[in-house]
């Protein structure tokens, strides 16, 4: 049965240098909070997998935690470039990224093979692209059956998995809904899975027999992180931040800007969720 | 996305062109996986104008969206909130677009090259590029298992090239039978909308060739801001202005999206 544990706790407890750490939430539930500790505890040589790297591995990548990036679409939606992403990769700053590139089909069947406990994944991809020219982990293989050729690519198996949820009940029980992309088979693919919630209650309220669910025996730690999705969303408690995705563009283009704004509202501010855009 | 400032009253920008002569393109019973920018923006004009029932599905798990304002990201709030179902991404890839159960896929481009190779990934060398583009996400296939892909870019010489310096998306590689021969069985891209004219593959050897151009555009225009020496059909035709519906609405849509996206209710 998991822990609950404060934040600083469970990414002491379960983030290691050198650790493979998948940090998912498909634009909504974006684990804001727990990689901003991740951050603050100054951890390195991280591997990160995300299908969408986003603001929050802009960040990790910016302030010097990741050697290698395992990804399939690494923009701020809607916006533009994530910077401090193309800093590493075009300039070597803070410190040159290993890029493992894949489509988003690629990342969610590998996704689905770690789950599953499969050797590899399958699917019908990648045919034409450049991608398998620059990643040697594209495969194909021919099905013994009707003979077709399919892309075969290994599992993802995060040494550990940090996602936010809307709630858990004092087991440890948790409760996602909305839009919740590739988290269950995120966790599931993973040694360790840390689950940072909205609030902890006496009751998980379900709303359907249907509803995704994580049981507790499949969690390592639950923290209560309200806002720690923040500026990203939590379906049912708030919105997206658009204004501040918008306002990252700005913050994040010159290396100074950027060291300067994490400094003032993620080093300076143990365990607290990013500020709400202003204006 | 949207033109600064309005135009004078019964005129329309460019911009403004693209966008609806893409919404034409899609049919009331299409089932249409969204890109997001100008893609989403042509897909709900359409929805919102000709084909209230056309099916939108996102890459984030979304089936059958009706936003009332454009999404600023693939997993707005908005999207879910107003569909059918919503998906998880794993099942959104292997059984609604691996299943082949989505119709059009709507992209937009970086770069396109005349066989209609989309890069998204990369300009310049891979290992040692001169811009890092965000990568191709959902796009590779899209553009392999959708029914048919429509494109839309504006048009310019840095993003219609003779030859991509990526292929994220496989259009028809070095044309003709390319795709055949890779064992793809959809039909590829089948339409690229820019604020100059329509592009289609030529039916043999699937280089585009410019099938109609937009109200007041001249030859001359296109070929400069084409990379390579594009062909014209012989049955050239004109795209037919937007009609004040199709302006209003799309202007609504716009400025709907503009207000919700600083902040105000």
């Amino acid at each position: 049965m998991p822990r609950i544990l404060s934040l600083q706790d469970a990414i002491a407890d379960s983030v290691h240098d050198g650790d493979t750490v998948a940090m998912e939430g498909f634009t909504h539930l974006i684990p804001f909070a727990a990689g901003h500790e991740v951050i603050r505890q100054r951890r390195r040589d991280l591997t990160l997998i995300r299908m969408t790297p986003d603001l929050i591995y802009d960040q990790l990548i910016g302030m010097g935690c990741a050697r290698k990036l395992v990804f399939s679409w690494g923009g701020n939606p809607g916006v533009g470039s994530l910077h401090r992403l193309r800093d590493a990769v075009e300039h070597g700053w803070p410190q040159p990224l290993e890029l493992i590139e894949h489509s988003h089909a690629g990342m969610a069947h590998a996704y689905a093979a770690g789950a599953a406990g499969l050797p590899l994944a399958i699917l019908r991809g990648y045919a034409g692209t450049d991608l398998p020219r620059v990643n040697p982990q594209i495969r194909f293989i021919d099905d013994p059956f009707s003979g077709e050729r399919l892309a075969a690519i290994p599992p993802l198996r995060p040494d550990v998995t940090i996602i936010h949820a809307q709630r858990a009940d004092r087991t440890g029980n948790v409760l996602l809904e909305g839009i919740i992309g590739v988290q269950k088979e995120a966790v599931l693919a993973a040694k360790r899975a840390i689950v940072t919630v909205e609030e902890i209650a006496d009751d998980l309220r379900r709303p359907s027999p249907n509803s995704v669910v994580l049981p507790a025996w499949t969690v390592h730690a639950i923290v209560a992180a309200p806002g720690g999705a923040r500026p990203s969303y939590a379906h049912g408690y708030y919105r997206r931040d658009n204004a501040f995705y918008t306002q990252w563009d700005a913050i994040s283009r010159e290396r100074e800007t950027f060291l300067t704004w994490m400094r003032d509202n993620v080093l300076r501010i143990p365990s607290s969720p990013p500020p709400r855009a202003r204006g | 996305m949207s033109d600064m400032g309005q135009p004078e009253p019964g005129t329309h920008t460019a911009s403004e062109m693209m966008m609806v002569a893409a919404a034409r393109a899609l049919k009331d019973d299409d089932v249409c996986l969204v890109g997001i920018g100008a893609p989403s923006a042509a897909c709900n004009l359409a929805r919102l104008t000709h084909a209230p029932h056309l099916t939108l599905i996102y890459e984030s798990g979304t089936i059958g969206s009706k936003p009332q304002v454009l999404p600023l990201s693939i997993g707005d709030p908005e999207l879910c909130e107003t569909a059918l179902t919503t998906v998880s991404v794993p099942e959104m890839f292997a059984y609604w677009l691996q299943g082949g159960r989505i119709t059009v896929g709507f992209l937009a481009a970086a770069q396109i090259d005349r066989f209609c190779n989309i890069n998204t990934t990369v300009i310049g060398d891979y290992a040692a590029p001169k811009t890092r583009l965000p990568g191709g996400g959902g796009a590779p296939e899209i553009a392999s298992c959708c029914q048919q892909v429509f494109v839309i870019v504006a048009h310019s010489p840095r993003a219609f090239v003779p030859t991509v310096d990526f292929v994220t998306s496989f259009g028809f590689g070095t044309g003709a039978d390319h795709r055949r021969r890779l064992g793809l069985l959809t039909t590829g891209p089948s339409l690229v909308v820019t604020d100059l004219c329509l592009l289609r593959p030529h039916p043999h050897t699937k280089e585009l060739q410019v099938t109609a151009m937009h109200p007041g555009v001249m030859r001359e225009e296109i070929t400069t801001r084409t990379g390579w020496p594009v062909q014209f059909a012989e049955n050239l035709s004109q795209t037919p202005s937007p009609t004040d519906e199709e302006l209003g609405v799309l202007r609504d849509l716009l400025r709907r999206s503009g207000l919700t996206r600083a902040g105000a209710p």
